[in-house]
């Protein structure tokens, strides 16, 4: 008791601060676990075979379609998105002089993207890729969509994993006699994978939960695309469509427990790696 | 990977041509987020804004009804929504969120830290069609039973929303106390003050940059959030008429007619996303500012 005195002192309002603390953060972790728990009891008992099934019908609301579409719309998104992130933050960190202009520039317009919500992208989606590029609700036009808005977000962590390589491994480099691009491709960037991967870990996390910005750019069909111009529904859509209309909501509750099982796994492999990037470089 | 790039005649390229080359194809995917942003800014404004002078700046901006099968559009109701159920969400988001952001930085004892630290990652990342799941099979009937009115309200939209905003205040705001030196705390601590006086009185203020940043980055989510708001808000196009009545955002307006919609009242979604836009340039850009004199106080 008296260390605790020492601690937290013993005046009224000291105290009263403390209590509000602890009482925000019951709150914070109890709105989290009461969420995680009631999706759960309500998703698990209809997690059956049916919705397991490889064609979907109205009879049995098989969310593989769905789920097969998700992984298909996050390949080609990632397969946009990833070498321009890349490349991208490559000239932010190694190239661009500090204070360079285009470093500010391309800094404020990388915030502002993040800061875009999900529903213009949609709808920039719909005006440039389905109507002006005519690519139609497709999967192809969802995920030049979702590829833009997980653009920021890589070359955020990309930076920050090449600004975290020390010096030393670039000079080492050069002292050996290696250019500078033998030297970004050949020590760098490898040695900022974890981070980099981490970053795209996260984007992974961020198209599978994406909603507003597929509706009008994939479109809601829920079979497997016959080539990249079909128009797909991905699992977070599928959902969506499940609990709008509002008949289905075992078979949403269900999806929401499988959605919920990926974002989690992935989020906990992208703060891993995250976390082995920081042990395994002493400057990081 | 480009070291071996080869000529059509055969020769390969000498080392300087490759280094000039690939820099500049790191420049172009440099350029590439500015160009897309301004590909965006074009789309959306130059869509939207011909439609606002077709209806009138005024009555599109002051106009109380939307009315689109009678080619009426006022989106003042949607402007209220938001502004209501964004202030709502701060009202329950912001307090909490610094609280917890002041526990974890300076209260959290370190086996606590390695649980609770997770569990907010982990509700940033759960998906927002999820979380209008949860407000709409929870939120709803709570609102219904327990306060009053239909459950489809501003109020439990607003609610919703706080929830899901919390991670981003918790984080940012945390790594605002966290960049406030130890030497502020100490020299209070030495002054006589207690831990808890300590944290409140000195850190806090000496991290209000980052925290205002922390505030306005939630504003940004909670203005730009769609789904989860539709699935709870109710969704009457109409002026708001108290936390316990339905009312409809400018995000759920796009998003509940666009499927439908044409001509100018297609035009006057891409108007209603124009605003939206502005708005959150706007935001972006005072977080921005709040940012950059959080690191340069600090």
């Amino acid at each position: 008791m008296v260390s605790f005195y020492k601690k937290y002192g013993c005046k009224p309002c000291s105290i009263l601060l403390m209590m509000a603390v602890w009482l925000a953060s019951c709150l914070t972790i109890l709105s989290l676990s009461f969420l995680l728990v009631y999706v759960l009891a309500q998703g698990l008992p209809y997690i059956d075979t049916n919705i397991f099934d490889i064609k979907y019908t109205t009879q049995n609301l098989s969310l593989i379609p769905a789920l097969v579409n998700t992984i298909l719309m996050v390949v080609l998104a990632l397969g946009l998105a990833t070498p321009l992130g890349i490349f991208a933050a490559i000239y932010l960190v190694e190239y661009a002089k500090d204070k360079n202009r285009v470093v500010n520039v391309v800094g404020v317009t990388a915030d502002t993207l993040a800061g875009i919500p999900s529903i213009v992208y949609g709808l920039f989606g719909m005006l440039f890729f389905v109507s002006f590029l005519k690519m139609g609700f497709s999967l192809l036009a969802g995920s030049c969509t979702v590829g833009i808005m997980i653009l920021p977000l890589i070359i955020r962590t990309t930076e920050e994993a090449l600004r975290s390589v020390p010096i030393s491994y670039r000079e080492g480099s050069y002292g050996l006699g290696a250019g500078k691009l033998r030297t970004i491709f050949v020590v760098v960037l490898p040695a900022a994978v974890p981070g980099i991967l981490a970053g795209i870990i996260l984007s992974i996390g961020r198209i599978v939960g994406e909603s507003a910005a597929l509706l009008y750019t994939a479109g809601t069909v829920a079979a497997l695309p016959e080539n990249i111009f079909s128009s797909v529904r991905t699992l977070a859509v599928h959902m969506y469509v499940l609990a709008s209309e509002g008949l289905h909501m075992e078979q949403a509750a269900a999806t929401a427990v499988v959605l919920l099982v990926i974002v989690l796994f992935i989020n906990q492999a992208a703060i891993r790696l995250a976390g082995k990037l920081m042990k395994g470089n002493p400057n990081g | 990977m480009c070291l071996w790039v080869r000529l059509p005649n055969g020769k390969s390229l000498d080392k300087m041509e490759k280094e000039k080359i690939m820099q500049a194809v790191f420049l172009g995917a440099a350029c590439a987020s500015i160009i897309l942003v301004a590909l965006i800014c074009y789309c959306i404004l130059a869509q939207g804004l011909p439609a606002v002078y077709q209806i009138g700046i005024s009555d599109f901006f002051t106009g109380v009804k939307w009315r689109p099968s009678n080619d009426v559009y006022g989106i003042l109701p949607m402007i209220l929504g938001s502004v209501y159920v964004t202030a709502g969400a701060l009202c329950i988001g912001v307090p909490i969120g610094i609280l917890t952001a002041v526990f974890l930085a300076r209260f959290c004892p370190a086996k606590l830290y390695s649980i609770l630290k997770p569990s907010v990652e982990l509700l940033a990342g759960i998906p927002s069609v999820v979380y209008g799941f949860f407000g709409l099979m929870v939120l709803v009937p709570f609102v219904r039973d327990s306060i009053g009115g239909t459950g489809n309200s501003l109020l439990t939209a607003a609610l919703l929303l706080g929830i899901m905003i919390l991670p981003t205040i918790i984080t940012v705001t945390e790594a605002a106390l966290r960049a406030v030196p130890q030497s502020y705390y100490e020299g209070a601590l030495a002054l006589g003050a207690d831990h808890v006086r300590s944290v409140f009185y000195i850190v806090v203020p000496a991290a209000r940059n980052g925290i205002l940043a922390a505030v306005i980055l939630g504003i940004g989510r909670a203005v730009g959030e769609t789904m989860a708001v539709m699935m709870v808000a109710g969704n009457q196009a109409r002026m708001p008429q108290g936390l316990l009545e339905g009312g409809r955002t400018l995000t759920t307006n796009i998003v509940i007619e666009m499927g439908y919609a044409a001509d100018l009242h297609r035009d006057a979604l891409l108007a209603t996303a124009a605003v939206l836009f502005i708005f959150i340039l706007l935001i972006n850009l005072s977080f921005t500012y709040f940012k950059e004199k959080a690191v340069n106080n600090g």
